[in-house]
């Protein structure tokens, strides 16, 4: 059992749990993920690592909720336990030897983004980031960004919060202003990841992005997660969830990633509908 | 007087047809009654053939002999002498190839059917005996075994009967390894596996879940930070293999691991589980082993209208055992041979649509003495099914080769032990089963898990 020690809502469909784990937390690196399940009967779910204090021997994970799954999980508050929480999984983002990057996140994405970005500051790398979000209800994190980024951009759909727009304006913007990247490395939903991508491919930038599908041990045992980068079929829990972003089959894992939508929506209000009636 | 009847007693089974429709056991076992009268068809013969065939050489003759008598008990403390998981192994173990392959009965009719009657005594034992072992005094001394499938719960049994202190270190949240990811409820339930695993919890051995070796701790740091004196790696081969063909990675294409996982483990089979799984109507199975088996007959359990195993090579050459191939057959499970899936079809939604198949024919033996496959030119067709489950083999996950210094494997994965004591390249670190000889069975890995606490055992002793 794996103690909740803190649990803020980042905004309604977001949340951050801080949990107990001093063994994860030792080893845990930028772009590793765990794996967890609420409870005795619960799926395993996989959460890319979000942060972690090694001497105060926690694990940050952040997650919106879709499924019934993360309904549950967002009705364990600080002080109780999840039942598992197995990690570091999958390979660290490759950091080492970076001058200056852009780091862009998508919504929920950006809790993963948010450690790269800092490990990259604390390397002494030049950090542009840029993050993007539906309107300003939805923002998170960004005084996080702030404090780790040479240069900030958050951008809105509605422009309700920063600037109106998408990533790949801003990003756009940023390259033609004359920043040359040694990398840029992108983590939110796979339709914005393919765009970010196909603009960074004209301008030749090598662009890693992280790979979030369907999973169940996260070891390598399955095969569920499977991928397709520049033609060969990858495991994103054991050879990711980085992948060259240039290489990866984004239209294949939408696809694949749409496989049990039905049953998640029908998952997540039932989970609903469990907690309406414990209201009541 | 041995009983001469040239048949065995029949095994009370589930009805195919309503067992194809439920999780259940599909064998129900033998009663007192049935036990003692097969186990009086043994001779008692001296030179004992059938425990040559054993991998972890059981008395035999002495346990049957005790079955006839009624002694069940003396049964079952003379199998737990050899085999700490007696339930389990009479359930899954390949007899027809081990113990009673070597039966004299079976030369003029059949042999005994030792392993329902390792089963019986196993079932009797656990149903009826209230007394829980006794810890043994501890020597001090700690070993950790990597993954808690049939070689770490048996060479954990082993070593903490001897007084080590050991702990089993399980990836998954729930220990048992293939045995609760893998075999299905319908063949071996999921309780009796659980018993197995709280008798070694009683003898005094911990099983910490969720630590998967390589990531969380190496084996080194087991060694030089957590004080273990020895190791021993039961990991298994638990990588799926594809058949790279074109429209694998389509939606309702699954590896047999994922499949049986998402069924056993995860308990999708259930109908309030919150594991999602495609309840199929149509469903191609590619592979003839154990595992196809079991994938066929648990999508049959979920609803599928036909099932069919999809084989390159003819009945002959199935790996599965024949009581699995029979088994599937009564169930319904069509077997689709000389059959080599080409590519797999998308329909509109790009969903599995179909499987374009190639006749085969057999040619001259190949490398593994089996007739090769040839295909047939021009022989292409399609069978519409909407899911498809790859079943062609795993092989040893590359985790701990990869975090582990010195430890020397073979091209493939599996790695190098000394046969006679499960040695690896590595001073005090033994492996065995699965991630040692790639994807074999449940017995095997039972005794080299045997043969490495036993080498531990010296090896500390002399330390």
């Amino acid at each position: 059992m794996y103690k909740i020690l803190r649990r803020k809502e980042l905004n309604p469909t977001v949340t951050l749990l801080d949990i107990e784990a001093p063994l994860i937390a030792k080893k845990a690196e930028p772009g590793q993920f765990i794996i967890l399940r609420v409870d005795d009967e619960g799926e395993r779910i996989p959460l890319t690592i979000a942060d972690f204090d090694r001497e105060a021997g926690w694990v940050r994970i952040i997650f919106q909720i879709v499924g019934g799954t993360t309904e549950k999980l967002n009705h364990i508050m600080e002080g109780e336990y999840i039942h598992d929480f197995v990690g570091p999984l999958g390979v660290p983002t490759h950091v080492e030897g970076l001058k200056k990057v852009a780091v862009v996140g998508g919504g929920v994405g950006c809790a993963i983004a948010f450690p790269i970005a800092k490990k990259l500051h604390e390397m002494g790398a030049e950090v542009h980031s840029v993050v993007g979000f539906r309107n300003k209800d939805l923002v998170i994190l960004e005084g996080d960004f702030n404090a780790v980024s040479d240069k900030m951009m958050l951008m809105t759909d509605d422009g309700s919060h920063g600037q109106k727009g998408l990533v790949t304006n801003a990003l756009k913007e940023l390259i033609e202003a004359g920043n040359k990247y040694d990398e840029v490395i992108v983590i939110g939903p796979l339709i914005m990841m393919k765009f970010v991508c196909a603009l960074t491919k004209e301008y030749g930038i090598k662009t890693t992005v992280s790979m979030n599908p369907i999973m169940i041990d996260g070891t390598g045992m399955c095969g569920g997660c499977r991928l397709t980068v520049g033609g060969e079929t990858k495991f994103a829990c054991v050879d990711g969830p980085d992948f060259d972003g240039h290489l990866v089959d984004f239209d294949e894992a939408m696809e694949r990633g749409s496989m049990y939508k039905p049953f998640e929506r029908h998952a997540h209000d039932e989970a609903c509908n469990l907690f309406k009636k414990e209201v009541q | 007087m041995p009983n001469m009847s040239l048949k065995k007693n029949e095994m009370p089974s589930q009805d195919p047809n309503v067992r194809n429709k439920n999780f259940k056991e599909v064998a129900l076992g033998y009663t007192k009654e049935q036990a003692m009268d097969e186990a009086a068809r043994c001779l008692n013969c001296k030179n004992k053939p059938c425990v040559t065939g054993c991998p972890v050489q059981i008395d035999i003759p002495a346990f049957v002999q005790e079955v006839a008598a009624g002694n069940f008990e003396a049964a079952y403390e003379i199998i737990s002498r050899s085999s700490a998981l007696p339930a389990v192994c009479g359930r899954v173990c390949p007899q027809e190839s081990q113990c009673e392959g070597k039966c004299v009965r079976g030369i003029k009719g059949e042999p005994v059917a030792i392993g329902r009657l390792e089963r019986f005594v196993a079932d009797y034992h656990n149903e009826n005996c209230k007394t829980k072992p006794v810890k043994p005094e501890s020597n001090g001394k700690k070993v950790a075994i990597i993954g808690s499938g049939p070689s770490g719960l048996t060479c954990a049994g082993d070593l903490a009967k001897k007084g080590y202190d050991v702990t089993i270190f399980e990836a998954l949240h729930l220990a048992g390894g293939v045995l609760v990811y893998g075999i299905p409820e319908f063949r071996l339930p999921k309780a009796i596996v659980q018993k197995e695993i709280d008798g070694l919890k009683d003898l005094g051995v911990k099983v910490e879940t969720n630590m998967v070796i390589g990531k969380v701790l190496s084996i080194d740091e087991l060694i030089e930070e957590y004080g273990f004196e020895a190791v021993f790696i039961g990991s298994g081969a638990g990588l799926p293999r594809f058949m790279n063909i074109p429209g694998e990675n389509l939606k309702g294409v699954y590896s047999a691991n994922e499949f049986l996982t998402r069924v056993n483990l995860m308990k999708a089979y259930k109908d309030d589980s919150c594991t999602p799984i495609m309840k199929a109507k149509r469903v191609a199975v590619v592979g003839g082993g154990n595992v196809a088996m079991d994938a066929a007959r648990s999508a049959k359990r979920l609803g599928a209208e036909e099932v069919y195993i999809v084989y390159r090579r003819s009945k002959d050459e199935l790996p599965a055992r024949a009581e699995e191939v029979e088994h599937a057959e009564e169930e319904g499970i069509i077997f689709k041979l000389l059959t080599n899936p080409v590519e797999i079809l998308a329909n509109e939604e790009k969903f599995v649509g179909g499987i374009r198949c190639l006749e085969m024919e057999l040619g001259e033996p190949d490398a593994s003495g089996r007739r090769r496959p040839v295909e047939k030119a021009g022989s292409e067709f399609d069978i519409p099914v909407d899911c498809v489950i790859m079943s062609i083999g795993t092989s040893p996950n590359p985790l701990i080769k990869s975090t582990t210094k010195g430890l020397e494997t073979q091209k493939w994965g599996g790695i190098i032990v000394d046969e006679a004591t499960g040695l690896t390249s590595r001073e005090g670190v033994y492996a065995g089963g699965d991630a040692v000889t790639g994807a074999a069975t449940v017995i095997l890995a039972m005794g080299a898990g045997k043969t490495a606490a036993a080498s531990i055992d010296e090896y500390l002793s002399n330390k």
